[in-house]
């Protein structure tokens, strides 16, 4: 318990309070939404401005909205916007898939790797590089993104009925779909060759892929995911409540399956498997979020792009020499949090 | 009596056992009727028919002549009101925030939460007695506490309905009769509410029609006054008492004998 929750138990009770709280009630979280907005900006501008070449921010700026096409700019608008572009896209793609299959399972340690997305598009590459088929970095998309959407439609049909079979499908397909790429690998060194490239989650070079469509798919997501929040928000209350409060629970459950499916999937398939912004984003923002579901979707939408952002800065300064892989930092960041997490929410929030 | 909410010969079951058969009632409108019986008799599973999260195997559940079957899930939710056994609350929700979920019905995709939205949760506290608790996180109350703010997101749903599982249980003496008072209040102002209770006096004292239950069949119906004696306690519970009047009330008041001794 923080000292906020317990302040406001201290005014007097009353109707009075009731007036204090109903009109400030919004403005911490509207305000936290905007700061988040604002840092977002800040940390997308160093993000492009930060590589081999470094440009300074005001030049970022410029390059953006007025382009006058120096070297800077061209750099700026060929190479690192894209690039924070993706980030961002994948940042937020990732951690709202999080929000939602940890809402949906009613089990704050689900991340969307869980419906076997990730171990999907892996397998689906592994195939197609075997069978010869992954010619650069389309071919890699497209088997991504058909890999993880049957992987994800597999698990959603076998265990659609109960969160825990939900989860359970999704780890045996896990284990499954992993296990055979990986014999399919070790068999073949070709195959594990490129398929290490791939299986680093990176945002590095990915710029020539054709993201148009994994972009738009990401954002038709974030607005379906804003129009299922509030019936996402009585689903918390049970499944018998959410039903006589008039949410269609069949149809919500699927809706937000659909919405795991594409968004991780797209992210996946865009930048390769990236751990733990799925997981600790959600837990980041839950305790502001204050258990509503819209507020929890708005938070991951801003602070899951932030962090891949950020992460990606690292993934470029860390070493002198090179990149390290933003999965890698993404890694190093998660494992710190998620502990940072655990210890201050309590058991209770895990 | 009128009833817009009726059941026609259902049978009701959980996976393969069986709970009702050939199970009919009309829940009288504008009263409240009290559903006693003993454990695992069928007062849930009734009410969960009632309210559509049960499907009937045969027979039908009708409100205003129409099966419940066919109503849209908001539609429905306008009308009928109804709070399970254990709800089941997210971890960090806050009591306002809750009895604002009972809004769901009355809200359209894109609406903003409105000035309706916010009189109903104010009025829904203060009868349910929770005005005071709204900031405090759920998780953080009393399990009498928890129920009366429960009580109050079933009320902000403004149904002209309510059914009720057994909202009695996990609270004191004084807060069961408080929200039994709640409930007469809400019949006063016209309300329908149905409730399973587990005190057959209580249920008596405060009932206008009672519903006695057993093996999943309704044994009795009707006016606690009339139809409360020795033989139906005896049939129902399988114990033997007395019916004496409640001494304030003039209701039959149940005084189990002491067998055995």
């Amino acid at each position: 318990m923080t000292g906020a929750g317990r302040a406001s138990k201290a005014p007097a009770p009353g109707g009075r309070v009731r007036e204090v709280t109903s009109s400030g009630r919004a403005t911490p979280r509207v305000a936290l939404l905007v700061g988040g907005l604002v840092l977002l900006v800040a940390v997308a501008v160093v993000s492009i401005g930060i590589g081999a070449r470094s440009v300074p921010p005001a030049e970022v700026v410029r390059a953006l909205f007025d382009f006058q096409g120096t070297d800077d700019h061209v750099i700026v608008r060929d190479v690192r916007a894209p690039r924070a572009l993706l980030a961002v896209a994948v940042g937020a793609a990732l951690a709202l898939a999080g929000a939602l299959i940890q809402t949906l399972a009613r089990n704050p340690l689900a991340e969307p790797g869980i419906l076997g997305v990730t171990a999907g598009a892996g397998f689906a590459i592994t195939l197609g590089s075997a069978l010869g088929l992954t010619g650069g970095q389309v071919g890699e998309l497209g088997f991504s993104i058909v890999g993880s959407v049957l992987a994800a439609l597999l698990v959603a049909a076998v265990g659609r009925r109960s969160p825990l079979r939900l989860v359970l499908t999704g780890v045996a397909l896990t284990a499954v779909l992993s296990g055979v790429a990986m014999g399919l690998r070790l068999m073949l060194p070709d195959v594990f060759d490129s398929y290490r490239f791939w299986s680093v989650g990176s945002l590095a070079a990915r710029e020539q892929a054709p993201l148009a469509l994994p972009l738009a798919a990401i954002g038709v997501c974030l607005i379906g995911a804003l129009l299922l929040s509030r019936a996402l928000n009585v689903l918390a209350l049970g499944e018998s409540v959410a039903n006589t409060l008039g949410a269609s629970v069949g149809r919500v459950r699927i809706a937000a399956l659909a919405l795991i499916t594409v968004l991780s999937g797209a992210a996946t398939a865009v930048a390769g498997p990236i751990l733990f912004v799925g997981l600790i984003v959600p837990h980041l923002v839950r305790r502001p979020a204050g258990g509503s579901v819209p507020w929890l979707i708005l938070y991951t939408m801003v602070v899951g792009p932030i962090l891949l952002l950020v992460a990606d800065i690292g993934s470029r300064v860390l070493l002198p020499t090179g990149e390290v892989p933003v999965a890698v930092v993404t890694a190093f960041l998660g494992g710190p949090m998620l502990i940072w997490a655990v210890r201050r929410h309590g058991a209770g929030a895990l | 009596m009128t009833a817009r909410l009726t059941a026609r010969d259902l049978t009701l079951r959980y996976g393969d056992r069986v709970v009702s058969t050939h199970l009919s009632l009309d829940v009288p409108d504008g009263a409240f009727t009290a559903v006693v019986g003993p454990n695992a008799c069928g007062k849930s599973t009734l009410l969960r028919a009632l309210v559509r999260l049960l499907r009937p195997d045969t027979g039908e559940v009708r409100l205003d002549g129409r099966q419940v079957g066919g109503y849209a899930t908001k539609a429905l939710a306008k009308q009928l009101g109804f709070l399970p056994q254990d709800p089941l609350a997210p971890d960090d929700i806050k009591v306002r925030q809750l009895v604002g979920r009972g809004r769901f019905p009355h809200q359209s995709l894109l609406a903003l939460w409105s000035r309706q939205d916010e009189d109903a949760v104010a009025e829904a506290m203060a009868a349910a007695g929770v005005e005071d608790l709204a900031d405090r996180p759920v998780r953080e109350l009393s399990g009498g506490q928890r129920q009366r703010v429960w009580m109050a997101m079933v009320l902000a749903q403004e149904t002209p309905c309510l059914l009720l599982d057994e909202p009695t249980s996990f609270l004191d003496i004084t807060h069961q009769y408080q929200l039994l008072g709640l409930l007469a209040e809400l019949r006063d102002a016209g309300r329908t509410v149905i409730a399973v209770l587990h005190d057959i006096n209580q249920a008596c004292r405060f009932a206008d029609h009672l519903i006695a239950m057993k093996d999943g069949r309704v044994v009795a119906e009707g006016a606690p006054g009339t139809i409360v004696d020795a033989a139906l306690i005896k049939d129902v519970f399988d114990l033997s008492s007395v019916i004496i009047p409640d001494p304030v009330t003039g209701t039959p008041m149940v005084v189990p004998t002491l067998e055995g001794e």
